[in-house]
């Protein structure tokens, strides 16, 4: 009797997700569905909080007031990103603090792309127009999740991105309009770059096992090789017009799939990343750990402020 | 220089927003908590876009075609003109949210008085930034209480950041004799009201978060006259490393 009642819940869920009516807080999930969100959404929270240092690292050196101030808010609209998502994870029962230790114990993960040093500036344009580019032809798709409160987060966030992206081309076209120094500077930004952003989709179709399933709980739209081809297609012309050169010998305009063919990806190096052996992994981890340990007084005094002002209330 | 006197005085207020923006900077990414993080980015950004402001009208009066990343960026050590307060490092939270609550409590009255400059430009930019330094300073000063009237720890690290800091308050009161004149025009108002309204507020801030003033009322002074502390110089090399390491190009 449990079994069928549970059986017809699965069945109605399924009928709701088909119809594309979202799903909301309090409405009836799997467990699974419920657990596929709560990873996702906290994976894309951290991945928002840990993007912020590579290029917080650049605030304090952007090359003028306007760059700087430009910097600033992009920054902080990713911090803003991520309190928008770990509230989307607690509609889900989870909690924001316990996500949290878990990126710092390293059980969660976060987009492998911020373990990759942001050393010139034009890193810092490089990211927006790739890093937020990638992130946007991710989004775009999840902007019609099953999920309501995420897909709904996903259409504000997507504006930020998208204007992010623009600001980081933007700041490529100056570079590459500047001296031959900094045409240099942005070319040998975009050679270190251009495989970390087609890595940001994540493992092969045929390598991510929880796809399946993710695409028929409309949680995913469009697999991982889908969103990299598109992402590689809407890019290739925006480097023409930079005068940059992707670091890709066998990138080619192929007339017959109307895509643009690619080398094979470096997994080897995706997986060393993902698994801790990035450049920045430890310094990444270091920064957040340190940052909540050293914060741990702060948050103490502002309860215990609060508390006592309860306490005269009621007195 | 048609008006030296008010180029001096821009140029304090721009590099005072200038430099206490590039310190706040520095937190970005690293807040004790994510809703302080984009706090402390905000009010960087307002302080930045202050100082471009400023800055700006700074070289509109001397008139050789400085802009505000000209200003910004190019000059040497002893050409700041901010308060030594301002380059202090971020230290802990305390210490940034008390070196930020005893400078908001000083620029708000300011920009209130500023407000009625005979000087339209200095009034402008004084209505779009009293906006933004009231938000600060109520900011600041509940911090300042929670901080104070919290745990011991919070109290101790507060009461400490103030000891540190207090030497560093008066010379936000500078004034020189060309200002004087500048205050008979009706430009900008007398150092003593300024100060006035400051002692109330952080008077009355301090007391509510149960901290005291020492009692070593000894004061610095030298950063409005260039003279700084050790900690601009590697500020500077920060804010200035891409302009100097790449001069004369765009960005
Ligand atoms: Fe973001
Ligand atoms: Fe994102
Ligand atoms: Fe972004």
């Amino acid at each position: 009797m449990k079994t069928m009642d549970l059986q017809e819940l699965e069945k109605r869920f399924q009928e709701k997700i088909d119809k594309e009516i979202k799903i909301e807080p309090n409405d009836w999930m799997p467990d699974e569905y419920r657990k596929t969100l709560i990873r996702q959404i906290s994976q894309h929270a951290h991945s928002e909080i840990v993007g912020m240092l590579p290029e917080g690292n650049w605030i304090t050196r952007a090359p003028n007031l306007r760059r700087k101030a430009v910097l600033l808010a992009k920054v902080q609209d990713e911090a803003g990103h991520g309190l928008y998502l770990y509230s989307s994870v607690e509609t889900l029962g989870a909690d924001r603090e316990a996500t949290i230790d878990d990126l710092h114990s390293g059980k969660a993960k976060y987009s492998s792309i911020f373990n990759y040093p942001a050393v010139t500036w034009a890193d810092i344009g490089t990211i927006g127009w790739l890093v937020d580019g990638a992130a946007i032809m991710n989004q775009v798709a999840l902007c019609r999740c099953s999920y309501g409160p995420y897909a709904r987060g996903m259409v504000k966030i997507c504006k930020e991105e998208s204007f992010h992206q623009r600001q980081g081309f933007e700041s490529l076209v100056t570079l590459c309009n500047g001296t031959p120094t900094q045409k240099a500077m942005a070319q040998d930004a975009m050679n270190r770059f251009w495989w970390p952003a087609l890595m940001m989709f994540g493992p092969s179709d045929d390598e991510s096992p929880n796809s399946a399933q993710s695409m028929k709980w409309k949680i995913k739209r469009f697999s991982n090789d889908e969103l990299r081809q598109s992402f590689v297609d809407a890019t290739v012309p925006q480097a023409e017009i930079l005068g940059l050169t992707i670091p890709d010998p066998n990138l080619k305009w192929n007339e017959e799939t109307g895509h643009y063919d690619f080398s094979p990806i470096n997994w080897d190096e995706f997986w060393q990343v993902v698994n801790g052996n990035g450049p920045c992994n430890k310094e990444r981890i270091e920064a957040r750990t340190k940052a909540k340990e050293e914060g741990m007084w702060v948050r103490e005094a502002a309860m215990a402020y609060a508390e006592k002002r309860a306490l005269k209330k009621t007195a | 220089m048609k008006n030296e006197a008010l180029y001096n005085y821009v140029l304090r207020l721009g590099d005072d927003s200038l430099i206490l923006g590039q310190r706040l900077g520095e937190w970005c990414g690293h807040g004790p908590i994510l809703e302080e993080d984009i706090a402390m980015t905000n009010i960087s950004l307002d302080l930045i876009g202050q100082a471009m402001s400023l800055l700006n009208y700074a070289g509109e009066i001397d008139g050789q075609g400085k802009d505000h990343d000209a200003l910004a960026f190019l000059r040497f050590e002893n050409e700041y003109r901010n308060a030594i307060l301002l380059e202090q490092p971020n230290g802990d939270f305390a210490h940034t949210m008390m070196r930020q609550f005893l400078f908001d409590a000083f620029r708000k009255p300011l920009y209130e008085k500023l407000l009625d400059s005979s000087d339209q430009q200095i009034a402008a930019i004084a209505e779009k930034s009293l906006k933004e330094t009231r938000y600060h300073l109520k900011h600041t000063s509940e911090w300042i209480i929670r901080l104070g009237d919290g745990t011991d720890e919070s109290h101790q690290r507060a009461q400490k950041a103030l000891d540190l800091l207090w030497r560093y308050t008066d010379e936000l009161f500078f004034e020189t004799e060309e200002d004087l004149a500048l205050v008979a025009e009706g430009i900008v108002p007398a150092m003593k009201v300024i100060k006035a309204e400051w002692s109330k507020t952080v008077t009355a801030v301090l007391a509510e978060a149960t901290l005291n003033i020492p009692t070593n009322n000894w004061q610095f002074e030298g950063g409005r006259r260039g003279v700084h502390s050790e900690h601009l110089g590697y500020l500077l090399a920060d804010l200035q490393y891409m302009q100097r390491a790449y001069p004369n190009m765009k960005w």
